[in-house]
């Protein structure tokens, strides 16, 4: 017992055939500390005063998520998850793409969606409890989808917005975001499978930051990689430092030109870490050690970013406190709008279930509208 | 002009709409070059080509979850189920997305979409292949029920329920697409989706019906006509949102009220329909709402199918006793 049986060294030695082979690229240009690691800089990365703005997005998405944990914390939000650590992540996708694009996010993507034209005051009104903060009003944000809460299934209302796209011949792309806990999930699973079968322009991006609630990324997948997910399904695949925008940002543009120019669509998992809790109604800590975090703050993004345009002298202690004071400002502006934003009218919730309020809808409408104007 | 089936009154609007809008695909598994497992696609995708007649990989949560994309970017797919007891993983897409879309984005996401499935039991088909979940549908907002029972009624139907702003189910009755021919004009006129049809005038009892049991249903009518006893008959069709009205009228002048439906009984929309009456016609009434279901099992595999289905003699049971209660 326990013992291998003996298995003659002829029948143990045979000839390998291989079917397929593959290698999963790991990509980095700023390690955490703002190093530069590759000398061949992207030419968006060149351009110096690009690099400024995208850090300024990163640090308002970092003041704006701030700012809607005090707000949760003192009664004026409801549950709030936060992108504290995913800045880099979020703002390079978003970065990337062009306007006609269309991003399908789950959560908690505000530097990306604030990229494309989403007001921190839609956010709040969100997560507030007003349907209205779905109401995107800016472009492009306006056409791209809602926040998902159900996991993963916006993966394929990208996927099918892709086939619509291929349909028509027109040259955009859908771009999903997702987490390494929906990685798991059927939806992204058949979004990269139809997407292969299909050479759709789509592609999908995971934002791994190594916690799905309480259940550490170990536990999601045996893949050494998430990105290798897409290997299967026959996308183009590669793995980058999430915290580096430079690295997210550079394998976007190439994943969304591939898929543009019709040569198919990607997977590209972006490695960062959930500095907070998964929303304000968990605790993080019952679940993980403080050397971890710690561990995760050593590598954040911005400091590695800020760094980096400090060395290049395009950025100062002095202009950091000035951007934050002007992000202060912008939130308090937005805070304000929203917490001045009146409830909807009780027939709100009737309103927009279809087109054309039916008949029999109506009449329940009337009675809530009744029983409203007698409670007044 | 030629008579057609239920099922090539399928294909006759399916080809109609897409021949008068580019936006309209049609997708599923086997919907292409095979044109679907009861031949409703037929010929579209020679007609149309392959990215208007999609055949999609083999998972309905994938076919469920690209409908709602297509649907948002402006297309207005037509997706198919191929039985609708394969109709669960696409539940979270038609009720989380589909039919709350428009209502959480404040009208800014539609989905114009219909998902097409044939339903019900009667073809001695193997497990899983007979459900009648209707119910599980009308309890979601924002969706639209709809079950042809005519071919006239399966074309003017399925051409309202594409060109409708929301999303639609659409519960073909496998049991008669087949089963009688009829004219059905190819002339792009669509039925309203706010209305149930009366397809039998009578005044001693309304019964209320819906999918393949209106033909047992006009069958126990006539077996009826013979004792003497008038029957109205009512083809609720689109079940969600309900035209309740027409069933009401019926009701106030008969006094009594016979759902017929082949789900099991409990929760059924039978048990909609009957809550109505109750609240709306009681002091109409002149005897107890009666209900003829399939009962609360399991349809059975095929040898016993039939005895789970109503039957007519069941239906004349049921009017009969509503009449001896008065």
């Amino acid at each position: 017992m326990g013992r291998r049986p003996h298995i003659p060294i002829a029948q143990r030695e045979r000839v390998v055939t291989t079917a397929a082979k593959f290698e999963i690229e790991y990509l980095q240009y700023l390690d955490a500390e703002g190093k530069q690691v590759r000398d061949d800089l992207p030419a968006f990365a060149q351009d110096l005063d690009h690099m400024v703005e995208l850090y300024k997005l990163m640090l308002s998405t970092r003041v704006f998520d701030a700012k809607s944990i005090a707000l949760q914390r003192t009664g004026k939000l409801g549950t709030y998850a936060s992108c504290l650590g995913h800045e880099a992540a979020h703002v390079g996708i978003g970065s990337a793409m062009k306007p006609e694009d269309v991003l399908a996010v789950s959560y908690r993507e505000y530097g990306a969606q604030l990229y494309r034209g989403v007001q921190p005051r839609e956010v709040y009104m969100y997560w507030g409890g007003d349907e209205r903060g779905n109401d995107y009003q800016n472009e492009p944000a306006r056409h791209d989808f809602a926040w998902s809460v159900p996991i993963a299934t916006q993966c394929l209302h990208a996927a099918g917005s892709a086939m619509a796209f291929k349909i028509r011949g027109e040259k955009r792309v859908a771009v999903c975001t997702i987490g390494d806990g929906g990685s798991s999930k059927g939806d992204f699973y058949g979004a990269i499978n139809i997407a292969g079968a299909r050479d759709l322009p789509l592609v999908a991006v995971i934002v791994n930051n190594q916690w799905a609630i309480s259940v550490p990324r170990k536990i999601q997948s045996g893949a050494k990689t998430l990105a290798q997910k897409g290997i299967a399904a026959g996308l183009y695949c590669i793995q980058v430092d999430g915290n580096d925008i430079i690295a997210v940002r550079k394998a976007m543009e190439d994943a969304l030109e591939r898929a543009r120019n019709g040569q198919g669509g990607s997977v590209i998992e972006a490695v960062t870490y959930r500095l907070g809790d998964h929303t304000t109604a968990d605790d993080a800590r019952r679940y993980r050690g403080e050397a971890e975090v710690k561990e995760g703050w050593d590598k954040e993004p911005l400091k590695r970013l800020r760094n980096w345009l400090v060395t290049k002298g395009v950025w100062d202690e002095a202009r950091e406190e000035a951007w934050k004071a002007e992000c202060d400002d912008w939130m308090d502006n937005e805070v304000n709008a929203y917490l001045e934003t009146k409830t909807q009218p009780v027939t709100a919730m009737f309103d927009y279930t279809f087109a054309e309020l039916p008949a029999d809808l109506e009449k329940q409408r009337n009675a809530f509208l009744a029983n409203e104007n007698k409670a007044h | 002009m030629a008579q057609i089936t239920l099922i090539e009154a399928v294909t006759q609007a399916l080809a109609y709409e897409m021949k008068h809008d580019d936006s309209v695909v049609v997708l599923g598994e086997d919907v292409g070059v095979n044109g679907g497992v009861f031949r409703a696609t037929q010929g579209l995708q020679e007609k149309f080509g392959e990215w208007r007649v999609i055949d999609t990989p083999l998972d309905e949560m994938t076919i469920a979850g690209v409908t709602v994309g297509l649907a948002v970017q402006g297309m207005k797919p037509v997706a198919e189920a191929q039985f609708e007891g394969f109709i669960y993983p696409m539940m979270e897409h038609i009720a989380c997305h589909a039919a709350r879309m428009r209502n959480r984005t404040r009208g800014r996401l539609t989905v114009p979409a219909v998902w097409r499935a044939p339903w019900g039991g009667g073809i001695r088909a193997p497990e899983h292949h007979s459900e009648a979940n209707e119910h599980l549908f009308t309890n979601i907002p924002g969706l639209r029920v709809v079950l042809p029972s005519s071919p006239a009624r399966a074309y003017g139907l399925l051409l309202a329920a594409i060109r409708d702003p929301d999303p639609v189910i659409f519960l073909e009755p496998k049991r008669i697409y087949r089963q009688y021919k009829e004219e059905v004009p190819d002339d792009g006129e669509a039925l309203p989706l706010d209305v149930c049809f009366v397809l039998r005038d009578g005044s001693d009892v309304t019964l209320v019906t819906w999918g393949a049991q209106v033909k047992e249903t006009l069958e126990a009518a006539d077996a009826l006509a013979e004792r003497g006893i008038s029957a109205e008959v009512i083809d609720v069709a689109t079940l969600t949102p309900l035209d309740f009205d027409t069933i009401a009228e019926s009701v106030r002048k008969t006094g009594r009220c016979v759902i017929v439906h082949e789900a099991p009984k409990t929760a059924g929309f039978g048990a909609e329909i009957a809550a109505r009456v109750a609240e709306e016609c009681l002091y109409d009434l002149v005897a107890p709402v009666e209900r003829v279901t399939g009962p609360d099992t399991h349809i059975p595999l095929f040898r016993l199918e039939m005895k789970y289905l109503p039957s007519v003699e069941r239906i004349v049971e049921a009017a009969e006793r509503t009449l001896a209660a008065s």
